[in-house]
């Protein structure tokens, strides 16, 4: 009786606000709002961005940065980071395609190869900073500029030039283009294959944040990883499961690249790595880990999307896009650290 | 696992783990030397003293943090050299540190069941039972007195006191017969003390052996039924709480002679004569 006054006291019994407290403590509300607002000022700049073929192209742009932000924001919510992101999507493309021309005629197997390859890399990533207790700003660098070199370097070894030869009259690459690169018309609205991609990966993802005990793992390691080792949480173990994840979507963005274009060039990717982080950041995550959404990360992909192609839809100097961008990702992040103050330290 | 708080009441005053003659090295430091101590269920055993008195080294000996070199560790009957405080942990034995082992920005329920947590039937368990452990986590609060409705506040919101206290509550419900509680009170103000003191009352009356690392004298003697003194790494004192009043208590863990010394030291000359010109030489 007395220790319930006590707390009451403290403040513990006030819960009125509690529905009000929770709405503005979500970590996707900036990112709505912001996203809300992009699509207001393009709709009333630019006649074309309200037409379907455009809310298509819009959602294609949406979708390439997407489906590697969906992996990007969990693994930051974990508490790290990955600067080979970017690359490791060419990776993944040139390793299909080489495999697939130097060693077998069946685009399957080069697949195939290019998974189990980004998986490696995403494990590699994940064990060494588990053993070496480095940064994962420093590991994932030292795969960036790795796998930087290395796409280079194999693809000039193999074919003479900076880019891989085709492999349209292979067998199997018109059912992985299907898989990877195909495109429905409804009613106007063009809908690429990685948009499946990335609601599918959208929807797993904050399912398994918010709904599985793994979940509850990632938000820990992020949040406080020796408070999570103390109750018996795998932290390194979960920290390597989340760069697998990375590795995942960019197998999958990687064959979407060789299947729609063929043939792919060894120097893409570079700089994509900040754009996921910016997407994941915009979309509530901290930089320090332990909060965030996958569902606010897909949002910020969408402002970004809508920003790339709304630029070029009201004719305005696309120069200006990357500085839009910067000035976006600063408002995040001093949002999202409001929204962290709010969520810590609570109403009092 | 969940073992309810109340059928662990059968088994009070039975012998939940002793040490005896523990001592512990680090290199060439001696950092604990004989120390004895034997806890019971339903019992709350105090260990008072100094920094540097030796206290972090003996719980992280009775947690499994570090084994110890001299003695010998008996728990339930059976003697033991813990390797990881996992095992110890599996012996039912809960360490609730200083710096809690909680994730400021997670909701209370999902710290509540951080690496205990329950999944559905369906979905192979896979799905988390999140309304399951909503409500449970809340009767597991409210079974220890702790009256919290909003149980998706982040745990950073609550008072450092209220978070022992959810600690406190995990601990009993996930079945530890053994709380180990480091300086629960140390950065806490009165009230607040006051609170957490009650949880552990409420803990021992639950059934488990409680030892409670402070260097309070005052929080020790409202709650405790035993009093292990350390100094430099010994045992400077081992009371009954019939053998020894508060008093007592404080002068010994202040240092007893040490202090005595110190206070005649400390204490003012006396205040010369007004109407005298010059103090006496």
């Amino acid at each position: 009786m007395s220790s319930t006054d006590l707390l009451a006291q403290e403040g513990l019994g006030r819960d009125r606000p509690a529905a009000v407290r929770r709405l503005l403590a979500r970590p996707e509300l900036g990112s709505l709002i912001a996203a809300v607002a992009v699509f207001t000022v393009f709709a009333g700049a630019a006649e074309p961005f309200l037409r379907l073929s455009s809310l298509g192209t819009v959602l294609y742009a949406a979708s390439t940065i997407g489906i590697m932000a969906v992996p990007v924001s969990l693994l930051m919510i974990g508490g790290e980071f990955d600067l080979s992101a970017g690359v490791l999507v060419t990776t993944a493309a040139l390793t299909s395609s080489m495999v697939s021309y130097q060693f077998t005629a069946v685009t399957w197997v080069g697949v195939l190869v290019s998974l189990a390859t980004t998986l490696a890399i995403g494990w590699f990533n994940g064990f060494m900073l588990g053993r070496t207790k480095l940064p994962s700003f420093i590991v994932t660098l030292g795969t960036f500029l790795m796998l930087t070199g290395a796409n280079l370097g194999v693809t000039k070894a193999i074919s003479g030039t900076v880019s891989t030869k085709s492999i349209s009259d292979m067998e199997g690459f018109e059912s992985c283009r299907r898989l990877f690169a195909s495109e429905v018309t409804v009613g106007g609205l063009t809908i690429k294959a990685t948009v499946w991609w990335w609601l599918g990966l959208l929807v797993v993802g904050s399912w398994v944040l918010l709904r599985t005990r793994f979940g509850n793992w990632i938000f820990a390691v992020g949040g406080d990883a020796d408070a999570a080792r103390a109750v018996g949480v795998p932290v390194a173990r979960t920290k390597t499961l989340l760069y697998l994840g990375v590795g995942f979507g960019a197998w999958v963005l990687g064959q979407h690249l060789l299947f729609s274009f063929d043939t792919v060039q060894s120097g893409e990717g570079i700089g994509n790595e900040l754009i996921y982080i910016v997407a994941a950041v915009i979309g509530g995550c901290l930089i320090t880990g332990g909060y965030g959404s996958v569902v606010g990360s897909a949002l910020g992909a969408l402002i970004f999307g809508m920003a790339s192609k709304g630029i070029i839809y009201a004719q305005w100097n696309p120069d200006w896009f990357k500085f839009f961008l910067g000035a976006m990702l600063l408002l995040a992040a001093l949002l999202n650290a409001y929204v962290k103050r709010r969520a810590e330290r609570g109403p009092r | 696992m969940n073992t309810d708080a109340a059928t662990n009441t059968d088994g009070m005053g039975t012998e939940l783990l002793s040490l005896d003659g523990v001592g512990k090295s680090y290199g060439t430091v001696l950092a604990l030397q004989d120390v004895s101590l034997t806890l019971r269920a339903g019992e709350i055993s105090c260990v008072l003293g100094d920094n540097g008195a030796g206290k972090s080294t003996l719980i992280k000996i009775i947690s499994g943090l570090h084994r110890h070199d001299e003695g010998s560790y008996t728990v339930a009957g059976e003697e033991v050299r813990f390797d990881s405080p996992r095992q110890a942990l599996e012996r039912g034995i809960a360490t609730v540190y200083q710096d809690l082992a909680v994730v400021p920005l997670m909701p209370v329920w999902r710290n509540f069941f951080l690496g205990s947590e329950q999944g559905t039937r369906r979905w192979g368990g896979l799905r988390l039972d999140a309304e399951g452990m909503r409500a449970t986590t809340r009767e597991a609060l409210a079974r220890m007195g702790i009256d919290l409705h909003d149980v998706d506040r982040p745990i950073g919101t609550l008072s450092g006191g209220q978070r022992q206290c959810v600690a406190i509550a995990r601990a009993v419900h996930f079945g530890a017969k053994v709380l180990i509680l480091d300086e629960p009170t140390a950065a806490l103000g009165v009230k607040q003390s006051g609170v957490v003191l009650k949880y552990v009352t409420a803990a021992r009356d639950a059934g488990l052996g409680v030892v409670l690392i402070t260097h309070n004298p005052h929080h020790a003697y409202l709650v405790g039924d035993h009093f292990t003194l350390l100094r430099r790494g010994r045992m400077a004192g081992s009371h009954p709480r019939a053998e020894i009043g508060l008093e007592q208590l404080t002068t010994e863990m202040a240092g007893g002679s040490d202090l005595a010394e110190l206070s005649h030291e400390l204490a003012r000359p006396p205040v010369p004569d007004s109407r005298e010109e010059r103090p006496q030489p």
